[in-house]
């Protein structure tokens, strides 16, 4: 047989096997390594420290990829709430003076248990829950 | 009088006893049968309440000229102008009304007198409004309840019964286009699309029982007790004396009163600005209208150029979805800009403006390298193709040597 | 003739040898042969789907070092090998390609059996063990099809888990074992992801196993129309290296195919499943279960005493038994071909899938 052939095909074969067994490895390698930010979802997210926030006063966390308002009523009465308001989704804030979550867009407003009291949102805001771990406040969905 | 109030108390507690006028006047027909038959839904017959209750009359008598004898209080079809009165007999009698609902207000007549309708009807006019003209008579429903003439989908209509008929209105030399205007208005689609019942009707604004246009100087607080924000900006800026004084009707200069169009940008720049009415394009005024106008325009396009890029990205398969919820912060500066307009203050527009300015940045930035990943998923898959395609042409040469080395023995 | 050198080739092969015996593995494969005739490209599809099944396999192994299967991490875990994990799309959508184009090849290799006869004495059994992998891969897609928890998948199951319960008798019983409980929940997800990663693939394994072994034993059957035509010496290749080079040239267009797929239409990854949400208009099932739920739909509520669904799912256990028992009714008693009915029958099944899948899809 004509080797100049054998040898086109030999190159033929050698190179493309190779190409296309690299072109199918480099991804899965990759794909093995794990990237930076190992942890997928979150279930749940840490809030900072107890003596953080004072009673009767709050603050926005972030949650994956959404504001939640935390609250601390009282010293042990902890309370969190999707901060997206229900009307237009601007980010709600809480009033110490009210005692009330309050959006500053349209004036509404949420009771303690995020149930609207007044204007315009149609809906009630999300709970989360909150536990107290030690001096570390975690915020989680609720089940 | 006071024998009215007697049978009312004797026959609601007889609740279930004979009531002769029904069963004749079912037997009749026309406008004698339709009272007995519309009765059965009314919210007066659930509570035991008979045609005697505001009627007068004997329901236990079976002869007629017993159960309708003015000797057993029978007053027939009352007149138009006695109506508020009889209705108030037992809605505005607190220890009545505590028994069937304790939380039910009794002070709907004396709001009444001092409404317009109140006050025409004391004068002898028939052709204002009495009780059953809003809220029908013998088939009277709860407000809460939809076939309610009240209920807010329906009021409007109830209200436009009257004041939207020329001929009705004539003589009180009232417009009577209200009723169309209204429903062209954003608080109207509230109301029948979008299902919002808390959006304001008539009543919200002019009152029901009540009823009175709100004056000059009342009218940004009745916009404002649910448009807050706007209210106070308003009442802080330089409009609000310069309005009072001219005797401008505060919000509704620039808003309409009835009409009410959703707000845009186009209310402060271009051919159908408000601003311009007044302002001339160089003076303070119109040069900060204009300028209100940009800053909105500028970030209403970059948000729209970012949400372009996004869509692209994600019709071609990539995953964005952190950027598409971060353009609702964009949007929600956004809002907070168009709120800031009632300041009349360029410099209050910039601040939230300018924050949303760079989230579309932001976003669109994603968006785009999204893209570029995109293009670059697409040359790698050419490469892997082409060493594939090598292959499967050495494959096929290979089987030709094969082949053709097998015919050759 | 010199001393022969040996090559240090030949050195491992003779040490493996001595130790596996592969030389008799070698030699019998040397003699295996592909009949050659107008309809050998058939032939190809059930080598095809078992490479897909490979595919499977190993991306399905990458994927599980990142899934989690739990009712709240699901579809963040999905998300994340999707967006952050690099080559995630990758893999995840040739899983998700791999999975739908296995099917479509195993439904082929099937029609392209009943069509070629390759279903005749002494082949039934290997005839059975194929319908029993078909019905396991369908298992396959269905258990699969949950995992990434998003809208679709919990409802596309829900109403799946709906029907089992349908069966009269032990149906509520059969769908309480599918969804671990009364719903379709976080328990169903975890048996699922059970069925899917560990007791399907052991099963599948062994099928394939037989279903190899047979074929090797058997060999590979020609048409009977072949067999006349050339009085029973049918021309043949070798599989090795014949056959096996072109096949090797169809699977790597397989895999070319695969890339560009999972490259130009990404995997979706849609909403996460809400449990109380109302499940969204226009609702169905993966196309490969399009004809069984577009013919359910079809079928009144009550037909007579009997209720429609029942009578449905009645239906299509008649219809597969009667499809699984082939090898028996496709000759009659005196031996002889019932080709025509065989043809037929085919045919009409064909086309009934072909049919309701579209009407499914479009309506």
């Amino acid at each position: 047989m004509d080797t100049g052939r054998r040898g086109l095909i030999r190159i033929l074969l050698g190179t493309g096997f190779s190409a296309s067994l690299i072109s199918f490895l480099y991804p899965v390698l990759r794909f093995m390594d794990p990237p930076a930010v190992p942890e997928a979802s979150v279930n749940e997210v840490s809030a900072g420290k107890v003596q953080d926030l004072k009673p009767n006063s709050g603050k926005i966390v972030r949650f994956g990829s959404r504001p939640v308002i935390l609250i601390r009523v009282s010293d042990t009465d902890w309370r969190a709430f999707s901060a997206v308001c229900t009307h237009l989704n601007c980010t709600v804030q809480y009033s110490e003076q009210r005692h009330q979550i309050w959006c500053a867009c349209h004036n509404g407003t949420y009771d303690l248990n995020g149930a609207v009291v007044s204007g315009p949102p149609p809906k009630a805001l999300e709970e989360y829950a909150v536990k107290v771990r030690g001096d570390e406040v975690v915020i989680s969905r609720h089940a | 009088m006071k024998r009215i109030a007697i049978a009312c108390a004797f026959l609601a507690a007889a609740a279930f006893a004979k009531d002769s006028c029904t069963d004749c006047h079912s037997a009749l027909d026309g406008k004698l049968q339709a009272p007995a038959a519309a009765f059965g839904n009314d919210v007066h017959s659930r509570h035991g309440f008979t045609c005697a209750s505001c009627h007068g009359g004997d329901p236990t008598a079976d002869d007629p000229s017993a159960a309708m004898s003015k000797a057993k209080g029978f007053i027939g079809k009352p007149a138009r102008t006695a109506i508020p009165q009889l209705c108030a007999h037992c809605h505005s009698d607190a220890a009545l009304m505590h028994k069937y609902r304790p939380q039910q207000r009794v002070d709907q007549y004396e709001l009444y007198k001092t409404s317009v309708h109140g006050k025409r009807i004391a004068e002898g006019d028939t052709a204002a409004a009495v009780c059953i003209d809003c809220h029908s008579v013998h088939d009277i429903r709860e407000v809460k309840d939809p076939l309610s003439p009240v209920y807010p989908l329906r009021l409007p209509d109830t209200c436009g019964r009257c004041h939207a008929d020329p001929a009705h209105m004539a003589k009180y030399k009232i417009p009577t286009n209200q009723l169309a205007d209204y429903k062209k208005s954003v608080h109207w689609a509230a109301i029948s699309k979008g299902g919002d019942l808390s959006a304001p009707n008539c009543a919200s604004c002019h009152g029901n029982h009540g009823a009175t246009p709100p004056q000059v100087g009342s009218v940004a607080e009745v916009c404002g007790t649910c448009h807050t924000l706007m209210a106070d900006l308003y009442n802080k800026s330089p409009h609000q004396p310069v309005f009072a004084a001219m005797g401008e009707k505060g919000c509704v200069t620039c808003h309409s009163n009835h009409d009410i169009e959703m707000p845009s940008p186009a209310m402060l720049a271009g051919p159908k600005a408000v601003c311009s009415q007044c302002h001339d394009a160089d003076s303070a005024g119109g040069k900060a209208a204009a300028q209100m106008a940009q800053l909105i325009g500028n970030l209403s396009a970059a948000m729209k150029a970012s949400d372009a890029v996004l869509a692209q990205a994600r019709r071609d398969g990539m995953e964005v979805a952190d950027a598409v919820l971060q353009e609702q912060q964009a949007n929600e500066d956004l809002v907070k800009a168009r709120v800031a307009v009632h300041a009349f203050d360029p410099a209050a527009v910039a601040a939230p403006i300018n924050a949303g300015l760079k989230i579309a940045a932001a976003t669109k930035l994603a968006g785009e390298q999204a893209l570029r990943e995109r293009d670059q998923r697409r040359k790698g898959l050419a490469v892997s193709l082409v060493a594939i395609l090598i292959t499967i042409v050495g494959l096929a040469f290979a089987i030709r040597a094969v082949e053709s080395k097998r015919e050759n023995r | 003739m010199a001393t022969t050198t040996i090559t240090s080739r030949q050195r491992v092969a003779g040490w493996l040898d001595e130790r596996l015996g592969l030389s008799s593995l070698k030699e019998f494969l040397s003699h295996k042969t592909v009949p050659i005739h107008s309809a050998t490209m058939w032939y190809y599809f059930g080598g095809i789907t078992l490479f897909l099944f490979t595919i499977q396999v190993l991306t399905g192994i990458l994927l599980l070092l990142y899934y989690r299967p739990t009712a709240s991490e699901a579809y963040e875990s999905v998300q994340f090998i999707m967006t952050r994990v690099r080559f995630g799309w990758l893999i995840r959508s040739i899983h998700s390609w791999s999975a739908n184009l296995m099917i479509f090849t195993a439904f082929v290799h099937m029609f392209s059996v009943v069509f070629l006869r390759a279903y005749r004495r002494p082949r039934e059994l290997t005839w059975f063990s194929g319908i029993a992998l078909l019905g396991l891969a369908l298992g396959f897609g269905f258990s699969g099809y949950l995992l990434p928890w998003n809208t679709i998948s919990y409802f596309a199951t829900k109403v799946g888990t709906d029907m089992a319960s349908a069966v009269p008798v032990v149906g509520s019983t059969i769908a309480r074992f599918l969804r671990g409980g009364e719903d379709v929940g976080g328990a169903t997800l975890t048996r699922f992801f059970g069925f899917h990663v560990a007791v399907l693939p052991g099963i599948a394994t062994t099928l394939i196993f037989v279903h190899l072994m047979l074929v090797q034993k058997h060999g590979i059957s020609s048409p009977p129309w072949v067999e006349q035509k050339t009085g029973g010496k049918v021309p043949q290749m070798k599989f090795f290296p014949n056959f096996f080079l072109r096949e090797m040239m169809a699977w790597y267009a397989a895999l070319g195919v695969l890339g560009s797929l999972a490259a130009i239409f990404p995997w979706e990854l849609g909403e996460k499943a809400d449990p109380f949400a109302s499940a969204p208009a226009g609702i169905h099932p993966e196309w490969y279960f399009l004809a069984p739920f577009y013919t359910l739909k079809l079928i009144p509520s009550q037909v007579l005493f009997v209720e429609g669904e029942l009578l449905g799912l009645f239906g299509f256990a008649v219809l597969a038994l009667w499809w699984v028992l082939l090898p028996f009714w496709a000759t009659n008693p005196k031996g002889e071909e019932r080709a025509r009915l065989v043809t037929g029958a085919g045919v009409a099944l064909l086309a009934y899938l072909v049919t309701f899948s579209l009407l499914g899809y479009f309506r």
